[in-house]
Parts: structure tokens; C-alpha cells; sequence
């Protein structure tokens, strides 16, 4: 039975896909008063899909599937870099699944959609970053992104959440456009959709036409300077567990299907991509440094944080694949891993029911909450790529990959970004840790506690010991 | 783990005791972790002080090379590796003997989060530690980043009025150093394929015997260094952090970073800077020395124009560490010697200057020059101890601080007379400053309404500047006790630079 094997290769994403289906019905039948039950099926689902995908690459396959006679080399492929990517991200949709009970809860968004729209986004994440070939490319990243807009837009009674729905939905269709039209082009001057043909075709102006379309398609997902002016406000008005959604899982696929698309479809036109990326990469530390300065908004903050980090990760795409493709990894492993504590532990903080908004509002944090101050501020560190914690392994692991590929002007300039950006993470230590409190905050959810203290301790001390382990598993993906 | 593993339970000690507080402090509130935090952490630093003096029992001071290593592996080309020399362990010793002292004061002084205060402090006393024994190039680089985010919030939390400029101008201003070390570092660990620094100093490919780093080459990583360590120590003309850092800390905060680290610079220009970069090191010698005239001289006469004692103060160090940088940068013994001696001497000097700061300062809540006048007639157990601390910052034959400006003085000329007349001049201008302070804050009439019930020291304050004022004057009478431990050193530095 050739579907039974295709079937089995895509595992991960059977599992999710045929829990979304089933949850759908309950859902239907149930309402919204089984979205707690739900809640937990769908991060178990979620948790499934992940050991899957890490069994997988335990045992090494690299296999096609759903070959056929338009499509010989198969539309999907399960290779030991996507199936560690892919793991990373349901792990990290899990937990910012279940993270999201409390927020829900008090924001009157307990509906059942909510455990299901994450997790159709992320067999869509799954789905494009295991895709071998533009069409399923395409699928998977519309099936993340249809997602994301109406999670963006989730909370119905909100004049800003509906503003980030469209925001988003309106600029992520143009960038869809971009992205077909760019395949359309590639498609017209290399003879085919699978990113074999692709790689075999001779280099053309036309496919780098299509290839450059395709770059700003997959940068705009990936929150990549110049294509991230929605990642601000969309982070602004969607409710708080979504955005501590977006800026992991999604995140780290987006980056990653960047990547796969960059090293396998076009690693034989390096040459053609590889200073775009380097631009992107400077533009999107830069801008994700200096923009985040006079904000003062927590949830713009975030956000230009985030559209920093992807520029420290495309330093490492930019570097090769050869150098590059392990760093990624570990950079964006890393990176997601500290996020989802800072971002999901930040945003979960609330006052008399309503979500915390402003950096001020985090005055005097470690009075009322030390145990949330001092996590937040390793994971914070982290994110600025600050040792001893383990965020600066990644940025050590890109730096290298930088210099080792001779773009040391990229490696400075993401020195200088550092610094800067270090001008508002310092900001939120300083609310936290020197001025006077506010009114109390409400009581956290146990779950986010149990987030962000788990978080922290995997980002320091237990990464920062074990990073070797790490390092091991990602360069075993980027060989494979 | 193999070898011995003194130095590691050195540098952790003072992390157990951090965690230990900060563990009351979670379960068992704000007010249990004040009260309890107090003996823990004059436990753990005492503790610590006499793990690192066995450790210097250990030691072998007539062996050159690193000793007690310790060492796991850890990723890559990267290893847990510690291990200590003549150079490091003094400074070690330094750190480890000042920081009871520094915790004693603070739970005098320091009323609001006591708690907090000291788990930031054992933790950067774990950082400054183990930046001295890191014989890793990463593992130095995480501990000596590392200490930036205690020192950080020692500032922020616990400083004066202007804390949010001088906190975050100290950790921005050193960051931007230290990434341009990392950028270094990376293209180190690239060519060599390792980070051990024993491998690095030698410079040379084990494999075809070539020089690992070719002059061009090492021109860049040693301005990348530099960078670091010049911010670090800090040299004339990115300096300016020091003062600001310095008025807004909190006095034991103040003493760490006066005493123990700005000698990071210095430690990294006689660890990395020298041996792994000689050529480019001599290539250097005339731009080093400019600068460090210019530091000693200028630093000298800012000094002198100073309203505000810990400025002045702060101000003094940099024209001191202008003497470390002539020193270094003499490729000859006496030099070198020279400049480790200062190191320590000012690590005493200094860190006495600042507590005797911070014993008006806790009575009067300013540290205006002008505000004082005449302490001698209530305070004159605390004008003769700061006498004396002041004649040794003016380097007066007999204290510590003369041995090393005499000897960084000898060491330069040899190199270059014009600078070392330079450094002379410095001299004289430091007694201007110094006696120039001294009269207006002891001698003279108190005119002063606030000043007439100024108490004497307490029995504390007398036991942390006695203590401080029996080393400055001990070691100014026997030097030796520091030059036997650190002679093999520095000739392994010279050795390596190549005189």
C-alpha cells in the first residue's frame, strides 16, 4: 500500500490532522463548553506530533512521499532538518497551548475554535516546512496563515484585534501573491514545481526574478525587515496567548521553511540569494534594534525583538548551507525556547483582569512576583543573546557561521544591533527590578508559571551546560 | 570532571550561598531572606576566602604555567577549563579577600532589599572569580559578560539619583567592547580550532608549526581586544563611564568595581592581548603608551577640578590604570611586575578610598567636597586611616601604591623616557589632587552646623579600613610577598611577547 507508507512518513501531520477534524465535530457538537477538554486533547495531539517527528529523526529518514505521476519526486518530504524543526514547533505550540487557559478565560475567549485553529496552524507549519515543492509550499503556508488572521482576530468584542485580523490578512495576502507569483516564475524558467527540478534548472534571469518574489513572500511570514511593518501592530491589538503563539512556533517554521526552501530548491543558485539575505538579515536586526526604543508598548517591544532575532538567524542562512544550516537551527531552537517564557510569561501578567500593556506596567514586579522577575530576567538575557544564559550559544553559533563564510561586515553589524537592542530589554529589567511598584497584579496561572520556570531552567543553567547535545542534534539535521 | 577541583568550588561557593538566599526568598518571603541572608552570605565569602587561600597553598609560586586545572569537556573546540597562574591567582586572592569586607559594609549600609543585594553580589563575586581562572577564551568571555547583569542592577537598584543614565551608560559602553572581543573570539576559535588559551598563547598550528595568527591578522584581533579591555580598565578617551558608574553605585558597589574590575582590563591585556598577539602588541607599544600618559596626566587634572569625593576618586583610578597600561606595554620585567603590583595595590587603595567615601557618606548622605571641612576635630581615628589611605594613593614610599608607580615608572622609562616623564608628572599632579581633597574634608575649622555631632568610626568601619590599611602599609614594606608569586608569570608573559 503505497498511501499506508506516505501516510506513515507524515505522520506528525496526520495526527494533527485528523485530531482537528475530529475536534471539529466534538466541537460542533459540544460547543464551547468543551474548549477546556479540548484545550488538552489538542496540546496532547500537539505533544504526539512532536515525539513523532523526533522518533523520526531519531531514526534517521529522509524519505519522499505522495509521489505521483505529476509529481515524481513526491509533494512531501520528511528530511532529518524539517523533521527537527517540525519538532521544535509543535513542542512549542503545545506549550503555548497550554500556557493560554488563564488569558482565555479572562479575556471571555474560551470558545472551541481556539485549540483547533492553533492546531490546524500548526499542521500548516508542518506541512510547508516539510513540503517538496512549491504547490505544497503554498498550501502549508496559506493553511498556517488562514490560522493566524482569524487567530489575530479572535477576540471578537475588540475594535484592535479585529484592526490585526485585517491588518494582517490584507498584507498577508499580498505577500501570498508575491510568493505565487514568484513560484509562477520559477516554475516558467526552471520547468517544474519540486524543488529538485528547481535545483537542477540552469540559472536565469527569470528564476531569479521568481526566486527574489519568492524571498519576499517567505520574509514577510518570517517577520524579516523590510516585509515586517504588520508584525507590530498585529502583535499589538491580537490577544496576548496568540502572540505568544505567533513569536514561537510559527516563528521558528517560518524561519526554518526559509531556510529549507534557500538550501535545497535553490542551494545550487547560492550565489544569487546569498547577498539578498545578508541585506535583509542587517535591515531586520537593525530596524527590530532602533524601533523598539521609543516604544512603549510591551506587545511592540516583543515584536521588534522578534523581527531582530529572525535577522540573527538569516545571518546563519545567509552563510550556506554548509555553515549555516545547523546554526539556524540552534539559534532559532534557542531563541523560541526563551521567547515562549518571556513572551508567554510578560503577557499573562495581569491587572484586575485585564492584560498588563505598557513596559510601566511591569514596575516593581520583583516585590510582588520574584520568582516571575527573576525568570523573566534569564529569559530576557537570553533573548539578548547575554551569557551565561544559553541564548548566546545561538548567537555564537551565527556569529560563527558568519565570520567562518567571510561576512564579518553582517557579524558587526549584528554586534551593533546587539547593543542596541540591549537599550530596551534593559528597559524591562529596570521596570522589574528598580522601579516602585504598582497595584498589585493578579494571581499568575499555574500553567504559565510552570512555563516560564520550566523555560528558564532549560535556558540556564541546564542548556548552557548540555549545549553540546544541542549542537549535536542540529548538525545531525543540517547533514541530513 | 578531571584534576583538582579547588578552583571550581572557589568560584561556586558564592553561587550555593546566592542560590540558597534566593531560594528563602521565593518560599519564604521578602522578610525571612533579609534576616537570613545576612549571615549566609558573610558565611559564604568567608567561606570562599579560605577555599581560594588553601588554593594558594596548593600553589607552586616557583612553576611557570597554570596549575590546579580543572577541566570537562563542554562543546566544540570549547572546554571547562580552569586553572591558575601567579597573575590570576593574586587577583583571585584580591577579589576573594575584599568581598567579606565589601558584604560586612553593605549590611551596614544598605537598608532596602537586602536580600536581593546580596544574592547580586555572591553572583558577581562567582563571575569575577571565575573570569581570573578561565583558561577557556569562551568560558572567559561568559563569565566576563556575565558580570555585567549583577553589576548592572547593583547600579540600578541600589544607586544614587542618577542611576538610570550611569547603569545603563556602564552596560551598553562595555557590551559594545566585549562583542567586538566576541567577534574576535569567534575568528580565533575558527583558524585554531580550539579556545584552550594555553594553545592560543603559544600562537602556533600544532599541526604544520606556522604561526596561527600572522601579524596582519593579529593588527585586528588586538584592536578587538583592546576595544574590550581599553573600556574595561578603563584608558583615556572611553573612560567616561567610570566616573558616572562609580557616583551612582552604592560604596561596596563601588569598592568591586574600582578594586576588582578594572583590573579585568588589565588582567586581559597581560592574558590574551600580549601573549597571543606579540607583533601587533609591539606594533601598538607607542599608541598604548600615548595613551596611558594621556590618561595619567589628564585623568589627573580632571581629578583635581572635582566637587563630588567619589568622583575624584574615580577619576584617580583612571590615571592609576594609566600606570598599569605603561607597565604592561614596557615589555620588561620591572614593567610588568610592575603592573601586576599596581593592580593589587590599587584593588586596596582604591576599595579603602571608596569605604572611607562611604563612612561620610552613610553619616551626611552627601559626598560634596565643599559640605565637609575640619572632620579631623570629631572623626581623628578616621583622619589619620584616611591619611594614610590617601599618602598611599599618592604613591608615598612605604605604602603599596609607591612600589607599583615606581616600578611601572622604571619599566617605562626603559622603554621610553618620554613617557615615563610623562607618568612622573602624574605623580606630582596626584599629590595635588589627593592633599588638595584631604585639606578640605579633614583639616581646617568646621564651619559646618550639620557636621558637629559627625561620630568616629564604628568598631566595624575600624575593623574593614584597619584591615585594608595593614595590607596597603604590608605590602608596601614587603612587596616581595606578591613579586615571588607572580615573577614566573610575567616572565612566561615576557617570554611569549617576545623580550
Amino acid at each position: 500500500m503505497n498511501f499506508l507508507a506516505d501516510i506513515t512518513t507524515a505522520l506528525p501531520e496526520t495526527i494533527l490532522l485528523v485530531f482537528g477534524l475530529v475536534g471539529l465535530l466534538l466541537g460542533a457538537i459540544g460547543g464551547d463548553r468543551i474548549s477546556g477538554l479540548l484545550r488538552v486533547l489538542a496540546a496532547a495531539a500537539l505533544a504526539a506530533a512532536a515525539v513523532t517527528a523526533f522518533v523520526q529523526f531519531g531514526r534517521g529518514e529522509s524519505v519522499p512521499a505522495f509521489a505521483s505521476a505529476v509529481a515524481p519526486d513526491g509533494l512531501y518530504k520528511a528530511t532529518l532538518f524539517t523533521l527537527f524543526a517540525k519538532g521544535v514547533t509543535y513542542v512549542l505550540a503545545a506549550f503555548a497551548l497550554f500556557m493560554s487557559g488563564g488569558a482565555l478565560k479572562s479575556s471571555q475567549m474560551e470558545r472551541y475554535e481556539y485549540p483547533l485553529l492553533i492546531t490546524f496552524g500548526s499542521f500548516g507549519a508542518g506541512m510547508m516546512l516539510s513540503a517538496n515543492d512549491l504547490m505544497t509550499l503554498y498550501v502549508g503556508i496559506e493553511t498556517l496563515s488562514l490560522s493566524s488572521y482569524v487567530l489575530a482576530a479572535f477576540r471578537r468584542d475588540s475594535l484592535k484585534s479585529a484592526e490585526a485580523g485585517l491588518k494582517y490578512f490584507v498584507l498577508g495576502a499580498l505577500a501570498s501573491g508575491l510568493l505565487l507569483y514568484g513560484s509562477a516564475l520559477v516554475y516558467g524558467f526552471s520547468g517544474g514545481t519540486s524543488y529538485a527540478a528547481i535545483a537542477a534548472a540552469p540559472s536565469s534571469v527569470g528564476l531569479v526574478f521568481g526566486l527574489v518574489f519568492l524571498i519576499c513572500g517567505l520574509s514577510f511570514k518570517a517577520s524579516a525587515a523590510p516585509f515586517h511593518i504588520w508584525t507590530p501592530d498585529v502583535y499589538e491589538g491580537a490577544p496576548a496567548p496568540v502572540v505568544a503563539f505567533f513569536s514561537t512556533a510559527p516563528k521558528i517554521a517560518a524561519v526554518g521553511v526559509l531556510a529549507h526552501v534557500m538550501f535545497n530548491a535553490f542551494g545550487t543558485h547560492t550565489a544569487s540569494w546569498k547577498m539578498i539575505i545578508a541585506i535583509i538579515s542587517a535591515l531586520s536586526m537593525l530596524v527590530g534594534a532602533f524601533g523598539a526604543l521609543m516604544q512603549n508598548s510591551i506587545k511592540r517591544i516583543l515584536a521588534y525583538s522578534s523581527i531582530s532575532n529572525v535577522g540573527f538567524a538569516l545571518i546563519a542562512i545567509a552563510s550556506g548551507v554548509e555553515k549555516g544550516a545547523a546554526a539556524v537551527l540552534v539559534y532559532m531552537t534557542l531563541y523560541v525556547i526563551a521567547t515562549l517564557g518571556m513572551f508567554g510569561g510578560v503577557l499573562a501578567l495581569r491587572r484586575a483582569g485585564k492584560p498588563i500593556d505598557q513596559v510601566s506596567d511591569l514596575n516593581g514586579l520583583v516585590k510582588s512576583k520574584p520568582g516571575m522577575a527573576l525568570g523573566l530576567l534569564i529569559l530576557i538575557f537570553s533573548v539578548a543573546g547575554i551569557p551565561p544564559a544559553a541564548g548566546f550559544w545561538g548567537k555564537l553559533q551565527v556569529f560563527t557561521a558568519g565570520i567562518e563564510d567571510g561576512m564579518l561586515w553582517l557579524v558587526l553589524v549584528g554586534a551593533l544591533a546587539s547593543v542596541v537592542s540591549l537599550g530596551y530589554y534593559l528597559r524591562l529589567v529596570w521596570a522589574m527590578f528598580v522601579k516602585p511598584a504598582k497595584e498589585p497584579l493578579d494571581k499568575t496561572d499555574i500553567s504559565v508559571a510552570a512555563t516560564v520556570a520550566i523555560t528558564t531552567i532549560l535556558v540556564f543553567p541546564v542548556l548552557t551546560i548540555t549545549i553540546q547535545i544541542l549542537l549535536d542534534a542540529a548538525a545531525r539535521a543540517a547533514g541530513g | 570532571m578531571t584534576g583538582s577541583m579547588i578552583l571550581t568550588v572557589t568560584i561556586f561557593l558564592p553561587m550555593v550561598g546566592a542560590l540558597l538566599i534566593l531560594a528563602l526568598r521565593i518560599v519564604g518571603g521578602a522578610a525571612l531572606a533579609a534576616s537570613a541572608s545576612k549571615p549566609i552570605a558573610i558565611l559564604s565569602s568567608v567561606a570562599t576566602l579560605v577555599v581560594s587561600l588553601i588554593a594558594l597553598s596548593q600553589f607552586d609560586a616557583s612553576k611557570a604555567g597554570y596549575q590546579l586545572v580543572d577541566f570537562a569537556p563542554w562543546f566544540g573546540g570549547s572546554s571547562y577549563k580552569l586553572g591558575v597562574d601567579g597573575l590570576a591567582i593574586s587577583l583571585v586572592i584580591l577579589t576573594t579577600a575584599l568581598m567579606p569586607l565589601c558584604i560586612l559594609q553593605s549590611i551596614k549600609s544598605i537598608e532596602d532589599r537586602i536580600g536581593e543585594y546580596l544574592i547580586a553580589f555572591l553572583l558577581l563575586e562567582t563571575l569575577m572569580i571565575g573570569v581570573f581562572c578561565a583558561m577557556d577564551l569562551v568560558l572567559f568571555y561568559v563569565f566576563f559578560e556575565g558580570g555585567l547583569i549583577p553589576m548592572f542592577l547593583i547600579i540600578g537598584v541600589w544607586g544614587g539619583k542618577n542611576k538610570l543614565y550611569a547603569a545603563f551608560k556602564f552596560f551598553l559602553y562595555t557590551l559594545l567592547g566585549s562583542l567586538l572581543l566576541l567577534a574576535a573570539l569567534v575568528y580565533m576559535s575558527i583558524v585554531a580550532g580550539t579556545t584552550d588559551i594555553p594553545t592560543l598563547q603559544e600562537g602556533i598550528n600544532p599541526q604544520t608549526g606556522a604561526l596561527l595568527f600572522p601579524p596582519e591578522v593579529q593588527t585586528w584581533l588586538w584592536l578587538a581586544f583592546f576595544a574590550s579591555f581599553a573600556v574595561k580598565l578603563p584608558m583615556w578617551p572611553v573612560h567616561t563611564w567610570l566616573p558616572d558608574a562609580h557616583v551612582e553605585a552604592p560604596t561596596a558597589g563601588s569598592v568591586v568595581l574600582a578594586a576588582v574590575l578594572l583590573k579585568m582590563g588589565g588582567y586581559g591585556f597581560l592574558r590574551f592581548s600580549l601573549p597571543m598577539f606579540p607583533e601587533a602588541s609591539h606594533l601598538f607599544q607607542p599608541l598604548m603608551f600615548g595613551l596611558s600618559v594621556i590618561a595619567i596626566v589628564y585623568a589627573s587634572l580632571v581629578a583635581f577640578r572635582q566637587t563630588d569625593i567619589k568622583k575624584l576618586v574615580a577619576y584617580s583610578s583612571v590615571a592609576h590604570m594609566g600606570f598599569v597600561t605603561l607597565g604592561i606595554f614596557s615589555f620588561n620585567e620591572a614593567g610588568i611586575q610592575g603592573a601586576i603590583f599596581q593592580m593589587i595595590s590599587h584593588g586596596i587603595i582604591s576599595g579603602a578610598l571608596f569605604f572611607s567615601v562611604g563612612v561620610i557618606y552613610d553619616r551626611m548622605h552627601t559626598r560634596e567636597i565643599a559640605f565637609y571641612g575640619g572632620l579631623v576635630h570629631r572623626m581623628p581615628v578616621y583622619a589619620a586611616l584616611f591619611m594614610l589611605f590617601s599618602m598611599a594613593n599618592v604613591g608615598l614610599p612605604g605604602t603599596s601604591g609607591f612600589v607599583g608607580e615606581i616600578l611601572t615608572m622604571v619599566g617605562g622609562f626603559q622603554a621610553s623616557t618620554w613617557a615615563a616623564a610623562g607618568a612622573a608628572l602624574g605623580v606630582i599632579l596626584s599629590a595635588v589632587y589627593m592633599l588638595t581633597l584631604y585639606r578640605r574634608t579633614v583639616f581646617g575649622e568646621m564651619t559646618n552646623e550639620k557636621l558637629f555631632d559627625i561620630n568616629d568610626l564604628t568598631g566595624l568601619e575600624f575593623f574593614i579600613l584597619g584591615l585594608l590599611a595593614i595590607s596597603a602599609l604590608g605590602l608596601g614594606v614587603f612587596p616581595s610577598m606578591i613579586f615571588d608569586l607572580t615573577k614566573a608569570s610575567a616572565m612566561e608573559v615576557l617570554r611569549m611577547v617576545g623580550q
